[in-house]
């Protein structure tokens, strides 16, 4: 039987991500993900896995590129800087459709910002990013056993829709140590052919991996496969967590380690009478905007928390439109919301 | 008079590793007698359902169109980081990548040292031509001093812009390269040479030698504002005087 | 001497008269024949001198050209 170990978060999603069959991954030094990709240095070659310190972020997801199209599971990591730099990469993933994996262990930014937790990312997470008309499916963790499932879930995603998909994590979640149970690893020889990788044209046809097409119609047809994918991942992939909503008054929308801050701040309202609830997207791209919607018009307010000025923000208020009040509450530059700061916050809402 | 060939045999044919697709360049390019010699190299050594090709961004953009084998575009610049991920991933492909001076030499110029520093076991073409010709006839890392091109409509000044840069020396001081050639195209012999260090090339990956570069000066007739034989004379006679020929690293 | 002679495929020739240029034997010229993309193409103005050396081919970059010799008796 497996047993519980205490890990790092930035090394259980690396051990999550060997144990999804990852045969190749490739990164550059920043921090605080640096723990990951010592993880991947250790682990990686004695399992006859490719590990290779990429001279930048952009020649990392390039590589991320090149052992994707050659058809094998592959992640790439880095923090938001880093992350800025593998935005060309990321586009051309998705418009060539390539699975590969990609971890955002977000820090305070902008600029080189610090290195302190933050979830300043989201836009560039969930609204592109990089150019052109894509989306990738974007996995947040809250805590870091969930961000080892999420690791394995995410090669998995990316592989049944041939896109790119992200991890966002960030600094506290990559340094904590949590108690985890691992997965058991997946077969690599198990999974599911990927008949149109670059793997020689022995028997077939070439296999020719794109993302142009200098004719309108044809880049509108590409366009609009992908669009129909993202619809089908809409319809399909939405995972959102509500805690103690059935009879609340009020929620809080957070997601992350913002969520986990405030799981807590909903025991300490509870325990004072206020029928606080929380709702959780654990997927930001798809946002489960429909779940939050009939959530919206069986409440009064949804508070929106987040270690942002206001990004997720957005799309709650969008899902909520007019039928609730949608107040907001955020820190920024790295600050951690407490549970006390929090449940002032919804003391201000409440009554 | 004219001659039957019935009674003759055929001793120069398209290579069957080339698809039957028109070639985009203009005419007199020399990145079609390259396409050709890369063909040919593939079709001798036998490699071509194990070969796959990355194209660049420029010119050679629809690079995958001309062979029968698997092939990638990718972001400019990238290509060799690329290959690097597509071998790494399957060390028992043959993988070529094929860029032009801005992608190699300017854009791409980390990925292009870093997968020569480490001595990936590919195989990359780099195409000098000293101008970007897709985007109507740039200055490239690569112009000679005093060249004129649309962003240097005076002639490059050495003063703003810097030298032509020797990139293939660059590499070549490196540790880890078992082959760094400058070759050309302008006459039969260059040709033929060329052919030589591309199958060379192709060679030391399959016998897992590691990282080779064939540096290839070629002609932009059209954006030089030459006849392609008159831009054949040009490399000749003033492009090989910035750029020497010969082999600069050779260790297999 | 055994006798050579060439196949320009007109459609793929641009008429950029590289191998007009490289005929050791001035064999080559151009036809003033325009194929559908407007483009003068090559051809044999002398084919009594071809000898099949496939210089033309060697440098034609479309690969328009195919070369042929005479069967030399064993």
């Amino acid at each position: 039987m497996a047993k519980r170990v205490l890990m790092r978060g930035n090394e259980v999603i690396a051990e999550a991500a060997i144990r999804a069959g990852c045969q190749c991954y490739f990164a550059y030094p920043i921090t605080p993900q640096a723990e990951l990709l010592e993880h991947m240095a250790r682990n990686m070659p004695r399992l006859g896995r490719t590990f290779v310190q990429a001279e930048s972020e952009v020649a990392a997801i390039s590589m991320v590129h090149g052992a994707s199209a050659a058809g094998v599971r592959t992640m790439t990591s880095s923090s938001s800087p880093g992350i800025s730099l593998k935005m060309e990469g990321i586009s051309y993933l998705a418009g060539s459709s390539l699975p590969a994996v990609i971890v955002n262990v977000v820090r305070g930014g902008p600029g080189l910002g610090n290195i302190a937790p933050a979830q300043c990312d989201y836009f560039q997470a969930t609204k592109g990013g990089g150019h052109g008309d894509y989306h990738m499916i974007v996995l947040a963790p809250s805590t870091v056993p969930e961000a080892g499932e999420l690791t394995m879930l995410a090669f998995e995603l990316a592989d049944r829709y041939r896109t790119p998909v992200m991890i966002l994590a960030d600094g506290m979640l990559g340094q904590m140590m949590e108690p985890v149970l691992l997965p058991d690893p997946v077969d690599p020889a198990a999974l599911p052919a990927k008949p149109w990788a670059a793997t020689g044209a022995k028997g077939r046809e070439p296999n020719i991996i794109l993302s142009f097409d200098l004719d309108p119609e044809g880049l509108r047809r590409m366009n609009l496969e992908l669009q129909a994918r993202y619809r089908t991942i809409r319809e399909k992939e939405v995972r959102h967590e509500e805690t103690e909503t059935e009879d609340a008054e009020i929620v809080i929308a957070a997601h992350g380690t913002v969520a986990r801050i405030a799981k807590s701040v909903v025991r300490m309202a509870r325990a004072e009478g206020i029928r606080l609830g929380l709702f959780r997207p654990i997927t930001v791209w798809p946002f489960p905007y429909e779940p939050l919607r009939a959530l919206s018009s069986r409440v009064e307010t949804v508070l929106t928390v987040e270690m942002s000025a206001g990004q997720m923000w957005e799309d709650v208020r969008l899902a909520v439109a007019e039928r609730a009040k949608t107040p907001f509450y955020g820190e920024l530059g790295g600050v951690v919301p407490t549970p006390k700061g929090i449940l002032r916050e919804v003391k201000r809402h409440v009554g | 008079m004219s001659v039957s060939v019935e009674r003759m045999v055929k001793v120069f044919e398209r290579p069957r590793s080339l698809t039957g697709a028109h070639s985009t360049y203009c005419p007199g390019c020399h990145h079609g007698i390259l396409t050709r010699i890369i063909g040919q190299t593939i079709d001798d050594l036998g490699i071509v359902e194990r070969t796959v090709g990355i194209a660049p961004v420029g010119c050679a953009v629809f690079a995958y169109r001309w062979y029968r084998c698997d092939a990638l575009q990718v972001a400019h610049g990238r290509a060799s980081a690329v290959a690097t991920g597509v071998k790494r991933a399957r060390p028992d492909l043959v993988v070529f990548a094929y860029q032009g001076d801005g992608d190699f030499a300017s854009i791409g110029t980390a990925e292009s040292i870093h997968a020569a520093n480490r001595g990936e076991n590919i195989t990359v073409i780099f195409v000098n031509n000293q101008v970007y010709g897709m985007t109507g006839g740039e200055m490239a890392p690569t112009t000679l001093v005093g060249q004129k091109t649309t962003t240097t409509p005076d002639g490059r000044d050495p003063a703003l812009f810097g030298y032509p840069i020797r990139f293939s020396e660059m590499i070549a001081q490196l540790e880890a390269p078992v082959y760094v050639t400058r070759q050309a195209l302008f006459d039969t012999k260059r040709i033929q040479e060329t052919t030589k260090a591309i199958r060379k090339a192709f060679t030391n990956q399959v016998e897992r030698k590691g990282y080779s570069l064939v540096e290839v000066l070629a002609t932009c007739p059209t954006n030089w504002h030459m006849k392609p034989v008159e831009a054949n004379r040009h490399v000749a006679e003033v492009v090989t005087k910035v750029f020497p020929l010969g082999d600069l690293v050779n260790r297999g | 001497m055994p006798k050579g002679t060439v196949l320009v495929d007109e459609e793929r020739c641009k008429g950029c008269g590289l191998c007009i240029a490289a005929c050791p034997q001035k064999v080559l010229g151009f036809s003033g024949r325009l194929n559908r993309s407007g483009y003068d193409v090559a051809c044999m103005e002398r084919p009594e001198s071809c000898l099949g050396c496939a210089f033309c081919a060697l440098t034609c970059p479309d690969v328009a050209i195919e070369v042929y010799r005479e069967k030399v008796a064993s």
